[in-house]
């Protein structure tokens, strides 16, 4: 028998209201989220409960692909995973492919992609560091510091024809030298884009709605990244000096002078700073790179006959280098059998490759180690308690490129 | 990078769980190691936890699909990372086709969730314990798992790209 009080407690328990989450679609196509991903947020009002994504709208099969296909059709494939610094995807494959073949490239090819690579992660990090900034309702330093990345892409079109995609670069080196054109752009580029970029962080990084809006959002402690598998700047952003530029340098990368720069507490704005400061970093390596470059004997590919494809010229005019050019774009030429895995430290992280070759002329497998697929998954827990406004700075500050999620 | 030398992991293993098992080092520096299904776990959790050499970075999970071995045709390999020792290793676990389990690594890495859901959906290699075992990038009404090599990417009757053509 229940007293009078202990049935109307239960009574009240019975009675209570369930609580009136409202499921919220993020997505798939939402201007903010910068791509085709969706993310289903449990919302207590304007406070996210919790969240799920789901993923692989742009899913394209590119490991299945790869395994069709000789090593020299597969740079196109990379082009594609992280669209904003495609040529650190095409490095990447190349520096694979030429240890597993194993290739040695001139000192000069080191720093021809060094230069390449590095402009790559300054484009990245425009177009990460300015949309932020457009996701806090600030257009105008996107507006600014976005003609730069058209520069950056005017000087891969003086490299190699293209902009975007840029399929850059041959097994054993470049297909052909840099031309003066490239210097002169680069040059002006070290010189004109400091001053914007300075004017950038200052219209930002000491703005109180942009503080307001991105300190102490969407922060991460150490060990759970490290456990959430963060690599890049969204790691460093955590306090630890992790940059495979500097510990496992590929690339003659340690003939380089730079710093590592790490923030303390892993918010958004910390992640904002460290891509500001990467940038400088970044522009004194080009400046390092370029001097190192033009001041050395022009080689620009490595000796190697039987991977490196002969230059056009020779191919209209000489059978053997005709010959070489077919075998070689037919994937004629078998790699010795072995696996390997090499990473290159991407715009936004650890880009690994893993290639295991039977000894045949295609890839047996090749696994393509996506920094973004491995820490979006973190999402949910940086924004739990939060804002759903808040949800849009992490989402930016993370740098989540649909391409590369999906591959 | 690899200051560890592999001798003393195998050394510690043995010692520590008597695992009897050879850790060799390739020639990029990679240490490479081979598991029995039921060994995976323990041995991870061992790795993460031991000070001196502390795993403590999962890089990697990945499948591998190799038909012709009969009784291990599917492959996992994880790649792990030893920060403060600057050190890789490779584990690599070969399960049946028949009955493609292998215990889940989610308790220890937070990262391990979507790359098995990742290996689940190309290979269908079952991750005993895992939370939440959906396919990730493929939608869910599929049925084959892609990544297997008996699904060809291309028309298998093909005629335009046969061997003979260049002359192979």
């Amino acid at each position: 028998m229940k007293t009078n009080q202990e049935f109307l407690a239960g009574l009240e328990e019975r009675h209570k209201p369930e609580i009136p989450y409202t499921t919220l679609n993020l997505g798939p196509t939402h201007p903010a989220t910068h791509g085709i991903f969706q993310n289903v947020l449990q919302m207590d009002g304007e406070r996210i409960v919790s969240g799920e994504q789901t993923i692989g709208y742009i899913h394209r099969a590119f490991e299945k692909i790869a395994e069709r296909r000789p090593f020299y059709q597969i740079t196109p494939l990379t082009d594609r995973l992280n669209y904003c610094s495609a040529p650190i995807n095409n490095m990447g494959w190349h520096l694979t492919v030429e240890k597993l073949l194993g290739v040695q490239v001139p000192k000069r090819v080191d720093y021809m992609r060094v230069m390449v690579m590095e402009l790559a992660r300054v484009a990245d990090h425009i177009i990460c560091n300015s949309i932020l900034g457009v996701d806090t309702g600030a257009l105008t330093g996107f507006t600014y510091v976005y003609q730069w990345r058209e520069f950056i892409y005017e000087i891969y079109e003086e490299i190699c024809g293209a902009r975007l995609t840029t399929n850059m670069g041959r097994i054993g080196g470049f297909e052909r030298d840099f031309n003066q054109i490239v210097f002169e752009k680069t040059r002006k580029f070290l010189k004109e884009f400091p001053p914007a970029w300075r004017e950038f962080e200052n219209l930002l990084s000491r703005n109180r709605i942009f503080m307001d809006r991105t300190i102490d959002t969407g922060a991460l402690s150490l060990e759970r990244a490290l456990n959430y598998g963060f690599t890049g700047p969204n790691l460093r952003a955590c306090g630890v000096d992790y940059d495979l530029r500097a510990i496992e340098p590929y690339c003659s990368y340690q003939d380089f002078d730079f710093d590592i720069p790490v923030g303390t507490t892993g918010d958004t704005y910390d992640r904002f700073v460290v891509r500001n400061e990467e940038i400088w970093q970044s522009l004194r390596i080009i400046e390092q790179a370029m001097s190192r470059i033009e001041s050395m004997e022009p080689v620009y590919h490595a000796d190697a006959d039987h991977y490196y494809l002969p230059p056009k010229q020779e191919v209209y005019r000489n059978m053997e280098a005709l010959i070489y050019h077919f075998k070689i774009i037919m994937g004629e030429i078998e790699a010795p059998e072995g696996e390997v895995y090499t990473a290159v430290e991407g715009a936004n992280g650890e880009l690994g490759f893993y290639l295991i070759s039977d000894g045949g002329r295609t890839p047996y497998r090749l696994h393509f180690r996506r920094p973004c697929f491995i820490y979006y998954q973190a999402f949910p827990e940086m924004v739990k308690d939060q804002l759903l406004s808040d949800a849009i700075v992490v989402m930016s500050s993370l740098n989540v490129i649909a391409g590369e999620l999906d591959a | 990078m690899t200051t560890v030398v592999s001798k003393d992991l195998q050394l510690k293993l043995n010692e520590a769980i008597g695992l009897s098992c050879e850790i060799s080092e390739d020639a990029f520096g990679v240490l490479n190691m081979e598991l029995p299904v039921n060994q995976i776990f323990g041995v991870v959790l061992f790795l993460y936890r031991d000070e001196e050499f502390g795993f403590n970075f999962l890089t990697d999970i990945c499948g591998v699909h190799y038909p012709q071995l009969k009784g291990r045709e599917l492959c996992v390999v994880y790649h792990l990372q030893s920060m403060q020792r600057r050190c890789r290793l490779r584990i690599k676990v070969y399960v049946p086709l028949e009955k493609p389990e292998i215990p889940t690594l989610c308790g220890i890495y937070g990262s391990a969730n979507w790359m098995e859901r990742e290996t689940y959906d190309f290979y269908g290699i079952q991750f005993v314990g895992h939370p939440n075992l959906r396919r990730i990038l493929n939608m869910d009404e599929m049925t084959e798992f892609p990544m297997r090599k008996e699904f060809p990417l291309e028309d298998p009757n093909r005629e335009d790209k046969m061997d003979y053509q260049f002359g192979r």
